[in-house]
């Protein structure tokens, strides 16, 4: 089987994760315009409350609950307590502040679960599929994280396209002033949307873990393959986001796969700084851009 | 008449002077304490000199040109590799030729960053400075061969020179080496920040399209901001390189780039003065804390990061309730002294916690 047939099967699994990754920053970044670099963090320390649920004896499924319940949580109480009271501050100052909160997660994750690195278990067995006779190199495991994704991608759509609840969150992220003349009780819906994309965050953490290792930094390059595929795609489109996380996926598994693992974070630099000079507004945003 | 205005000008302010004056007083004040202490005291204030250094050149960035960037850490690392590279095989390269050549190759890579960070505003230039954080050090371990991978490279030490006596601690020659470039950096940097430059970092910061009218070429500051910040993050990487006595990955994670933005953010956004406070504090926390830790004798796990997660809580409450660090702080228990004793009008508003709102640099 060919190398590059390989690398692309991996680069789906790899690129659903970046590309929850990309969406869960596209849904802060046009609640609340800010880039929550503490997202990665926060994905992080999720995965630690599922392993730490696991290690106690509890099933896998129970763990990832745990994960995706403790996402949800982790989400509303950041943006309802350190975030919103920076709401009208300098757009840096919040940016300083996530990265605050960046900080303290990595540190607090050892302190709190203990420094050793840990591996994950998976959900489903991680060997190849049987096609006929032949091994393909796309493992149940590969199956279930990318039908998690897409499921929480199709959940996410039903909810912001079809219901009235999503419709208010729409409309506080366009315009909160209107919004609030309107009856929309926008505070509510920012927390609302901070703890779904933290969940969606959560979701990428546990099922990038089993493959990497976990250890308190170990989010935060899917950090960075997440925040390049949502500029790729351009950062207020959720769409956008998801597309550029998995072309994100395909991208650096090539890249690693003929490169070395190591340059992965090199491909993404190399494509963040080319998609900002060639196309800075990304491949689906029709924003105007300005020029210096 | 408009000479002789000038050049009383010149006699009451007389800019240069005085920040020699004052770098002056701050050598003999060093000297003097170094000659004091014992070799740990000094090693810890060299590393406080490294870390001013490499804050001041942020805070120029981030504090007075409004240009966040998490990859000051990545930027030490070239500076440190620099070094590195040039002391391994046991060539003895003088420290000043060392340290130069980690300006130069830090300065010349931050052209080619600065270029394309002045078209990136905001979100766009924190996540590209913060890819660039977590890249380099994963070139380093790719590059073994170069780079001596994980392990790293080892640096030879600068011994002390012959004149100084044969039993003249090597602490205190390197914590000279790191005062004598701080205090230089520091001069350099407030002469650019009290001239036309100092003045375009700061209009450009404030409003791009005003500063455009008045004539400043906002790409060409932004680019002038992010060299010389990136190469006082060169000068402060190559300095860690003597101090440490090995150069590797682990050395400059992201972690390392934001203690730098934690530094700026206590002493002071925009402040030179309040990088040394910063400074003292990335210092000193780690020793209260790792002392606190062995009399309450707690696991390892717990005493390695605590600092970190008082660094994280710190930003995160600074940014909650004191944006101006504690150079902000004291400038305002200053003004409010003067609005007291009727010098000159009170400072600036009360509880003002927006740091765009322009401060008088230092």
């Amino acid at each position: 089987m060919s190398r590059f047939f390989v690398l692309t099967l991996n680069g789906v699994t790899q690129g659903a994760i970046y590309a929850a990754m990309a969406l869960a920053l596209v849904m802060i970044w046009r609640a609340t315009k800010v880039i929550n670099f503490a997202q990665g963090a926060m994905a992080m320390f999720t995965t630690y409350l599922a392993v730490f649920a696991i290690e106690h004896g509890t099933p896998y499924w129970v763990g990832f609950l745990v994960a995706l319940v403790s996402g949800l949580l982790l989400g509303a109480i950041v943006e309802r307590v350190i975030v919103r009271p920076v709401e009208s501050a300098p757009a840096l100052n919040v940016v300083i502040l996530t990265l605050g909160l960046l900080l303290f997660l990595e540190a607090l994750a050892p302190m709190a679960f203990g420094g050793q690195i840990r591996s994950f278990p998976p959900a489903f067995s991680i060997v190849g599929l049987r096609l006929g006779t032949s091994q393909v190199p796309f493992s149940p495991f590969d199956l279930f994280t990318l039908g998690s994704v897409v499921a929480v991608m199709l959940l996410l759509l039903v909810l912001f396209q079809k219901t009235d609840l999503g419709l208010r969150m729409r409309a506080s992220a366009f315009n909160p002033e209107v919004s609030r003349l309107l009856g929309i009780r926008v505070g509510r819906m920012l927390t609302l949307g901070w703890a779904l994309a933290t969940l969606v965050g959560a979701l990428a953490g546990v099922l990038i873990a089993p493959s990497l290792l976990l250890y308190p930094t170990f989010m935060d390059d899917v950090l960075v393959f997440g925040f390049t595929g949502a500029v790729l795609g351009g950062l207020d489109s959720a769409v956008g986001a998801v597309v550029g996380g998995l072309l994100m996926g395909f991208a650096l598994t090539y890249v690693g796969g003929y490169f070395g693992s190591d340059l992965e974070t090199v491909g993404a630099l190399v494509i963040l700084i080319a998609v900002l000079m060639v196309r800075p507004s990304g491949l689906f945003s029709v924003q105007r851009v300005r020029q210096v | 008449m408009v000479a002789v205005q000038s050049r009383l000008d010149r006699l009451v302010r007389p800019t240069f002077g005085r920040h020699l004056l004052f770098a002056l007083g701050a050598a003999v004040v060093l000297l003097l304490l170094s000659s004091q202490i014992g070799a740990y005291d000094d090693y810890n204030l060299t590393a406080v000199a490294i870390f001013a250094v490499a804050a001041a050149g942020l805070n120029l960035l981030t504090g007075l040109n409004g240009q966040l960037s998490l990859g000051h850490g990545a930027l030490m690392a070239i500076g440190a590799y620099t070094a590195s590279l040039l002391l391994k095989d046991h060539h003895q390269f003088p420290v000043i030729v060392v340290l130069l050549a980690a300006v130069l190759s830090t300065g010349v890579i931050g052209i080619g960053f600065g270029y394309a960070a002045a078209r990136l505003r905001g979100p766009y230039l924190a996540g590209a400075t913060l890819t660039l954080a977590v890249a380099i050090p994963q070139v380093a371990t790719r590059y073994k061969s170069i780079f001596g991978g994980e392990s790293g490279l080892t640096v030879a030490p600068s011994s002390p020179p012959d004149w100084l006596g044969a039993d003249f601690p090597p602490e205190r020659w390197l914590a000279w080496i790191a005062f004598a470039a701080a205090i230089v950096t520091m001069v350099l940097l407030a002469n650019l920040l009290r001239g036309a430059p100092g003045r375009a970092f700061k209009a450009v910061r404030d409003n791009e399209a005003a500063a455009a009218l008045a004539g400043i070429n906002v790409a060409r500051t932004q680019v002038l901001a992010f060299v010389v910040s990136a190469a006082c993050a060169g000068l402060a990487g190559a300095l860690l390189a003597y101090w440490t006595g090995v150069t590797a990955p682990a050395g400059f994670t992201l972690a390392l780039s934001l203690q730098l933005i934690t530094a700026i953010v206590i002493g002071g956004l925009g402040s030179l003065a309040g990088a040394v406070w910063g400074s003292l504090v990335l210092v000193f926390v780690p020793l209260l804390t790792s002392g606190m830790a062995s009399r309450l004798s707690l696991p390892s796990s717990v005493a390695d990061n605590l600092p970190l997660a008082i660094y994280g809580g710190i930003l995160v409450i600074a940014m909650l309730v004191a944006p101006h660090g504690i150079q902000g702080a004291l400038r305002r228990i200053l003004a409010y002294g003067r609005a007291r004793w009727g010098n000159t009008p009170g400072g600036g508003q009360k509880g003002v916690v927006d740091w765009d709102d322009p401060a008088p640099d230092t």
